[in-house]
């Protein structure tokens, strides 16, 4: 019985069975690969999309609990807090290797959405669930300051 | 299992006949030869209308006014396409934004890397030292033949027409041309002789010296292509069930349920295991969940961590084999005033890569191509060659993005290529993509491996170093491996590089080395030997220090009058941080300062002890000397970087085995740096004429080291085993 689930605000009748994470849907099925594979048991973050707004790990996430969710992933993020962190991640040259930083993007964007002005404390607490192991860390600090400052 | 090896002894004295490692030097030469063909050097890139202007095997020159700059080294997110974009441009004069960065296939008669012979391959932080010239001299080449060709279309002599921002220009007349007009004539010009080409005075440089912009592009918006995003035609999926425990072998197989399980298409045995090929990713891994598989362990490794280490304990009061031998290290130990010594422990250490081994396979009857962050593609043209009973030749690599190294995908056995290889044969012209789940590549091995170390140093009555007595025990790297004749008179300088090559000016100076074979796959993580080396010697001139009462800084200057870049570094980076001043209540600095791969770094780390007995390390300030600096801020971000790979076998990274098994399993067992973890680091470059050096390594070893020196001042206490626990300090 295939599974609707709206992502990046279309539609898509997924055929797979119930219990599929939601991140190999994105992957396998609608070819949707800017989310990550990591870890698969949601320790390390670069999978992380957004479900109704909130970031989620869709490596441990059956397609059957998000039916009828909107799910976003960054190939569809749009709002203004991710542009501006996208445009920061650039702008202080964040990515090494890349591959966690689709992840580390969608948590730092949910995370100006629910705290427009965050502290260091806040981004260590927001963003300690998304490994980086280039340890880009520092520059993800001062990229989600420099977008929070872009937003003021 | 996972050790595979060359089929045969004739094989591999072959394959290294053919591949000229047996005996080679270091070759530095400079390889421009013109390309047989253009759609060679552009085979699996993006066509672009109209026929490119093909110089040479680095360079395309599109007739829309982009161009092509192919790079030969693996782009794991040390910034190498930034890099070597860098320098083609910068005597090229071409525009930075014109300039697009992709990777070359492989081909070591192009491609080799000049640091290592006639292999293909990114390693030991060679980049661009190897590169330097060579891409300088490809775009100098390049411009040479757009000069010519604006000469002959204006009819007006050669030296009148500038060159900048793609553009060719003859000012006396206003006219003016760019790149990508000029390409179709361009290619029409003689090639020039490499001996000929004059490079650029450093003081006219644009772009050397400068931090442009990143080439690795499509990492902020999910774009950017890894091998796990690679989806072709009919493709399936493999996971591969391994064994418990290194050296089993699959003794029975009921594979019913699995090839009953939706999606599944077939269950095949391979040398390492047994593989589930199935349509996608989930109904593979349910259907190896199914999996029933009796294992053969007659032959398996069953020893753990603990048995392990009282062998290596038990050896490390043996002489083993010399590698280092100054003076009379023993007799001055037994006269000396004071003897201090520490016996140090480092554990199995995974590279842990975000992006899990993976690899994609397309077996043909006479070919096979590959889609891989390929690290070391000869040896991977090799491996496979003699599975598929092919030529090397015809096992063609198309190099993607890898989601991080650290060393793991330069594996010098191929071990996952050649597993994907083996999967793939099953199902000749069909595109199969190997994945390994996080599970699957924290315990399939080539881990750093294990090291027992024993120092013993001597001070004499004015409390002047006077011996320095070290054993390293521990597996090599290189045995058995293609790499294996690098080892002279049983000893792998890669287990002892760092403590041999220590630059303290003592005066008897023993360093030696029992290697052991517990079985145990292990290969090179990020800065190899250093890894352990940089720990044991750094922390240990602490001790010494301490013990003769000196400053650590003024005690290692003391001590390395000899060598002016370790005092450029280490007095660098003491002045940034404020070396002396005070600190806060429960705060403290520590210092280390460690040459690797010719680059230069000092680091001092800033931590604070905290209420619960536990620590923070709150601040590193670090000195690189990497020679000329191409790209600073790659140089920052690298050094950056090293710190953060380096702290997690400080704190808390360690495998271990059980009974032959592995322990860990995931992030959650497999601990690793988070950003709450995370330091400031602020770093200094020091300025230099010198060639440059590689920074994607040597950022790492002084930070742990620096860290426990840091605690050594705070507490008194000194550790000697990784990760460091707090109550396993000993007074110093």
């Amino acid at each position: 019985m295939p599974v609707t689930i709206n992502i990046n605000g279309v539609d898509h009748s997924i055929d797979a069975t119930p219990d599929t994470p939601l991140l190999w849907a994105l992957r396998d099925s609608l070819e949707l690969t800017g989310t990550k594979f990591g870890c698969g048991m949601a320790l390390c973050g670069a999978c992380t999309v957004h479900v109704d707004g909130a970031p989620v790990r869709s490596c441990t996430t059956p397609i059957s609990t998000v039916a009828g969710k909107k799910v976003t992933t960054i190939e569809g993020i749009g709002t203004k807090e991710a542009k501006a962190v996208q445009a920061a991640w650039e702008q202080h040259a964040v990515a090494q290797c890349g591959y966690c930083q689709s992840g580390q993007i969608m948590s730092a964007a949910a995370l100006l959405q629910s705290n427009p002005r965050p502290s260091d404390e806040d981004i260590d607490q927001a963003m300690s669930g998304n490994i980086c192991r280039c340890a880009t860390y520092v520059r993800i600090r001062a990229a989600i300051k420099s977008a929070a400052a872009s937003l003021a | 299992m996972l050790q595979l090896k060359p089929a045969a002894p004739t094989s591999r004295r072959d394959f290294l006949k053919a591949i000229g490692i047996a005996g080679a030097g270091l070759t530095i030469g400079v390889s421009l030869s013109p390309l047989e063909a253009a759609t060679e050097v552009a085979r699996g890139s993006k066509t672009k209308p109209g026929n490119p202007f093909v110089p040479n095997a680095f360079i395309r020159i599109n007739p829309d006014n982009t161009i092509n700059v192919v790079i030969k080294h693996l782009e794991m997110g040390q910034g190498t396409y930034t890099g070597l974009a860098t320098l083609v441009a910068e005597e090229l004069d071409a525009d930075w934004n014109q300039i697009i960065a992709e990777g070359a296939p492989a081909d070591a008669s192009r491609y080799n890397n000049l640091l290592m012979g006639p292999t293909q391959g990114t390693g030991g932080s060679t980049a661009i030292a190897n590169s330097f010239e060579q891409m300088r001299k490809a775009g100098a080449a390049a411009k040479a033949m757009l000069v010519a060709a604006a000469a002959s279309r204006w009819d007006v002599p050669p030296a009148s027409i500038g060159t900048a921002g793609g553009v060719a220009r003859h000012e006396p007349s206003g006219r003016s041309a760019s790149y990508g007009e000029l390409s179709a004539l361009a290619a029409e010009q003689p090639v020039p002789d490499p001996q000929s080409l004059t490079l650029k005075d450093p003081k006219d440089f644009r772009y050397i010296g400068k931090s442009m912009s990143r080439k690795d592009i499509g990492k902020t918006d999910g774009t950017a292509l890894f091998t796990q995003d690679v989806k072709m035609e009919g493709m399936l999926t493999a996971l591969v069930l391994h064994p418990p425990r290194f050296g089993a072998k699959v003794k029975a197989v009921r594979d019913q349920r699995t090839r009953d399980s939706r999606g599944v298409v077939d269950v095949v045995q391979i040398p390492g295991g047994v593989a589930v090929l199935a349509t996608d990713f989930w109904s593979a891994k349910k259907g190896r969940d199914l999996l029933e598989v009796d294992w053969d362990e007659s032959g398996a490794a069953r020893r753990g961590s603990a048995d392990l280490l009282e062998e290596y304990r038990a050896l490390a009061v043996k002489p083993g084999q010399v590698a280092r031998n100054d003076g009379d290290a023993g007799k001055a130990l037994s006269g000396a005033a004071r003897v201090i010594e520490a016996t140090y422990e480092f554990p199995y250490l995974a590279h842990a890569t975000m992006e899990p081994m993976n690899c994609v396979v397309k077996v043909g009857e006479n070919s096979c191509e590959i889609w891989n962050g390929a690290q070391l593609h000869t040896v991977d043209q090799a491996m496979v060659a003699s599975v598929l009973g092919i030529a090397d030749t015809d096992v063609r690599i198309n190099t993607l993005y890898a989601g991080g190294s650290f060393g793991r995908r330069a594996n010098p056995h191929s071990d996952y290529v050649v597993e994907a290889a083996h999967i793939a044969r099953t199902k000749r012209g069909t595109p199969v993509k190997l994945v390994w789940t996080r599970e699957d590549d924290t315990r399939a091995g080539y881990f750093r491996p294990m090291y027992v170390h024993r120092i013993r140093g001597a001070l004499d009555a004015d409390g002047n170093p006077i011996a320095w007595e070290q054993r390293v025990v521990g597996q090599s790297i290189l045995k058995g491996t293609l790499f294996e004749q690098f080892i002279e008179n049983n000893l792998d300088t890669s287990s002892v590089e760092g403590a041999s090559t220590l630059p303290y000016g003592i005066p008897n100076l023993r360093v030696d080395l029992h290697t052991v074979d517990p079985g145990i796959p292990v290969q090179w993580w990020r800065s190899v030997g250093h890894t352990h080396t940089a720990y044991s010697t750094e922390t240990f001139i602490d001790q010494l220090a301490a013990a003769a009462n000196r400053d650590p800084v003024e005690f290692r200057m003391a001590l390395l009058k000899e060598h002016p870049r370790h005092l450029g570094v280490l007095k660098l980076a003491a002045e940034k941080a404020n070396w002396g001043s005070a600190m806060p209540e429960g705060h403290a600095r520590g210092i280390a300062v460690h040459e690797s791969f010719n680059s230069f770094v000092a680091e001092v780390a800033e931590v604070s002890l905290q209420g619960d007995g536990s620590f923070k390390v709150e601040r590193v300030v670090c000195a690189v000397d990497c020679g000329m600096a191409v790209n600073p801020d790659i140089i920052v971000a690298q050094m950056e970087s090293g710190i953060g790979y380096g702290l997690s076998p400080l704190l808390m990274s360690e495998i271990t085995l059980d009974d032959g098994r592995v322990v860990q399993s995931n992030f959650h067992d497999y601990q690793v740096l988070r950003i709450n973890q995370m330091p400031s680091v602020e770093v200094h470059i020091v300025p230099s004429a010198e060639p440059p050096t590689g920074v994607g390594e040597p950022g790492t070893p002084p930070i742990a080291p620096a860290v426990a020196n840091a605690l050594f001042a705070a507490t008194g206490k000194a550790f000697h085993r990784l990760p460091l626990r707090m109550d396993e300090g000993v007074p110093g």
